[in-house]
């Protein structure tokens, strides 16, 4: 997959083909190195080197004061970080799964987002935290969550959504340099993909999308692994002569409107995937933005691909069902040209 | 017109506090006498800006949520000159007072109350979220527990840059007794026992979460031994009395700069009035408010200087009269002072600018079709 993105900064000297999970890595080892304000806080990151295994030798390198280790005590630790980034350290924190961010959402959504603003601008929360969402994993309902929209919701926080080892590299390091409170979410499912990565300091710019596949017929709207099946699936229907682009949110805040509906204007045509519930989701506020920026261009209505709205089974028949999936995107996009009688 | 605290410390006079007062001392002379007679004049700008506050809300010129200080005096001028000016503070919402003693402008800290372009946050945070960074006073803030971790967290990243030492900051963190039940509280003490961290937790226990009493709420109603558990020392204050809260507050203070463990200090406090402004506080029992009043600590500390000849009642009604003064000014300064331009609303969102920022007011498009 390429990735035509808006933001590789530096020509880059050469590349290597790595998983997300190695960009992760080692983009935290690089910030480590570079900045002696950057430190990494969360559970089993150092003695048991993360639950995925993300900060790999990094306690060993760096020591227990810039790696470390804290109790099961999400609401404490995310709290420090955010003490911390009050008095200028850069704390990155790891949360297990998104799915344990919620006994954490106080400290984030009415403190770490809140803090800036409600002092006057008088101090900055420079802090990451990253957790894996996603399921597919046979993990049940509480462990299988995509709830990226909480925090998209929230004024004061950044999200940042990267679909590829290399956006993975670069939107870090653009996430721990920046001066505001970023989430960033990971998935468990991309953390073994593999992409090419340029190799020397790369940093994205946070709050654009991109087109990472031009198409004039249809345009695929997706993020994070959603990612992965919409280049599938629009490389298939490339196959039948059907010419779909392809937009990677990448910043689900700030939201880039403006790449979206530049997109749907050429094509007329839009569908959305994600990972999410439908109900209130990031494709409500996509298909809502195209509806406002681009309805006289649109020649068939949105459509959004999007999770069944019940907690996520464990059995893998059920679970498989109720997550959206290639064949899912593949019919509603045939759907979507179908209401237009489009043919090639 | 602003209060210069940290002119007025001296060495502590009794060690760390006892829960009672123990010997009867000789009146104290010269710059003990100053101190005690400064500890009166914040003492007395205190329930003068409160009073004042409460007559403004009922004015509508302060909207929202306004929690007073009244009848905390001692505690928190207490506490406040316990505090060096490298230390930082955290409070809770009930934080007029601490911003005052904490050296803020009594009329920035009105204007902020007015939600004026002067305020000290410019009119974002309003009466619960005083906050001056040059100062050290981190943040009134207005989720009850929410500000521990955070408190917490600064204690860590002083940990992790300085060494221990008599000149080490340290964090001071103010709760009310209905917060040590929250699960905030305890993670915060796990990890600052943990972590040794220095950090000293302040319980002002009031007696009341909002109309539920400590017994009410708290499965050990003796709240400084809540810190047992994380093997975080503990003390109590009884007395509600400056000189007795500053002194148990920098023994705790030098324990967290010196030793860097923690430690969970316990003042016993009265709240003259209800939990806010708009509180008429009918859950309370005639004899109750009857016993606060009585122990009112303005009127007491007073009597006391006038009784160990510190004070003459002429001086003191002096004290206050300049208090009102001070607090009149601020009336006007936060009066005269201009709105904050509707044109900054999208200024203080985020520390850095990025591409496709919000600032769409609420009748506009969220895309511009070109």
């Amino acid at each position: 997959m390429s990735a035509a993105t808006p933001d590789q900064s530096a020509e880059a000297s050469g590349s290597r083909v790595i998983t997300y999970r190695q960009a992760l890595n080692e983009t935290l080892r690089a910030e480590l190195e570079r900045d002696e304000n950057v430190f990494l806080i969360g559970e089993e990151i150092g003695v048991f080197e993360g639950s995925y295994k993300i900060t790999a030798g990094l306690l060993q390198d760096f020591g227990p004061k810039r790696v470390v280790d804290t109790p099961i005590a999400e609401e404490g630790f995310v709290g420090a970080a955010v003490g911390a980034a009050m008095l200028g350290l850069r704390p990155v924190v790891e949360i297990m799964t998104l799915n344990f961010s919620l006994v954490a959402i106080d400290q984030i959504v009415n403190h770490a987002a809140k803090i800036h603003a409600m002092f006057g601008g008088e101090v900055k929360v420079p802090m990451v935290i990253r957790f894996p969402g996603g399921g597919g994993q046979q993990l049940a309902a509480t462990h299988s969550q995509n709830l990226e929209v909480w925090y998209a919701h929230i004024p004061g926080l950044k999200v940042l959504a990267p679909s590829t080892p290399a956006e993975a590299k670069a939107m870090l390091t653009a996430a721990i340099r920046d001066d505001d409170p970023v989430i960033f979410l990971e998935n468990l499912g991309l953390y073994n993909v593999k992409g090419e990565v340029p190799d020397g300091e790369q940093v994205a710019e946070i709050g654009k999308a991109a087109v990472v596949k031009e198409g004039t017929d249809l345009t695929l709207v997706s993020y994070s692994r959603g990612m992965v099946t919409a280049l599938q699936v629009a490389d298939e229907f490339e196959q039948k002569g059907v010419s779909v682009e392809v937009v990677d949110l990448r910043s689900l805040r700030p939201l880039d409107r403006d790449t979206i509906c530049a997109s749907v204007r050429k094509t007329s045509r839009a569908v959305i995937f994600e990972d999410d519930m439908l109900s209130y989701g990031i494709g409500a506020e996509i298909a809502a933005t195209i509806g406002e920026g681009a309805f006289d261009w649109l020649d068939a209505p949105v459509r959004r691909v999007a999770a069944a709205e019940v907690p996520l089974p464990y059995a893998k028949p059920l679970e498989r069902a109720a997550m959206p999936s290639a064949e899912d995107l593949s019919r509603v996009v045939q759907q979507t040209l179908d209401a237009t009688r489009f043919t090639k | 017109m602003g209060i210069i605290w940290k002119e007025h410390l001296c060495e502590s006079e009794t060690g760390m506090a006892t829960t009672s007062r123990t010997k009867k001392k000789p009146a104290p002379r010269g710059k003990n006498a100053q101190e005690l007679r400064s500890y009166y004049e914040r003492m007395s700008l205190v329930r003068a800006f409160e009073l004042r506050a409460n007559e403004m809300y009922a004015r509508a010129k302060i909207g929202g949520y306004c929690h007073l200080n009244l009848g905390e005096e001692a505690t928190v001028v207490g506490l406040m000159a316990a505090l060096e000016e490298r230390d930082y503070l955290f409070t809770t919402y009930r934080d007029h007072g601490y911003a005052l003693m904490r050296g803020m402008e009594p009329g920035a800290v009105m204007a902020e109350l007015f939600g004026k372009e002067t305020g000290v946050v410019g009119g974002w945070g309003g009466s619960m979220h005083m906050f001056d960074y040059d100062k050290r006073m981190l943040g009134g803030y207005g989720i009850v527990g929410g500000q521990i971790p955070p408190a917490t967290g600064a204690a860590l990243a002083i940990a992790y840059r300085s060494e221990a030492g008599p000149d080490s900051e340290a964090v001071m963190c103010l709760l009310g007794d209905g917060t040590t039940n929250i699960g905030a509280f305890h993670e915060s003490l796990n990890l600052a026992g943990l972590w040794n961290l220095p950090i000293v937790y302040v319980i002002i226990n009031n007696r009341l979460g909002m109309g539920t009493t400590v017994e009410g709420a708290s499965a050990e109603p003796d709240l400084y031994k809540r810190g047992s558990a994380y093997r975080i020392e503990g003390t109590r204050v009884e007395e509600d009395d400056p000189v007795a809260v500053r002194d148990a507050a920098r023994a705790a203070l030098k324990t967290a700069r010196e030793k860097r463990r923690p430690v969970l200090l316990e003042v016993m406090s009265y709240r003259l009035k209800g939990h806010s402004v708009v509180d008429p506080a009918r859950y309370r029992s005639k004899e109750d408010t009857d016993e606060a009043k009585s122990k009112d600590p303005v009127p007491a500390f007073r009597a006391r200087l006038i009784s160990d000849g510190i004070l003459t009642a002429e001086e003191a009604d002096t004290i206050d009269q300049q208090s009102d003064d001070i607090v009149t000014a601020a009336v006007a300064f936060a009066d005269e002072s201009p709105d904050p331009s509707v044109d900054t609303l999208f200024d203080k969102g985020y520390a850095s600018k990025v591409p496709n920022m919000p600032r769409r007011l609420p009748v506009e498009p969220v895309v511009v079709a070109s």
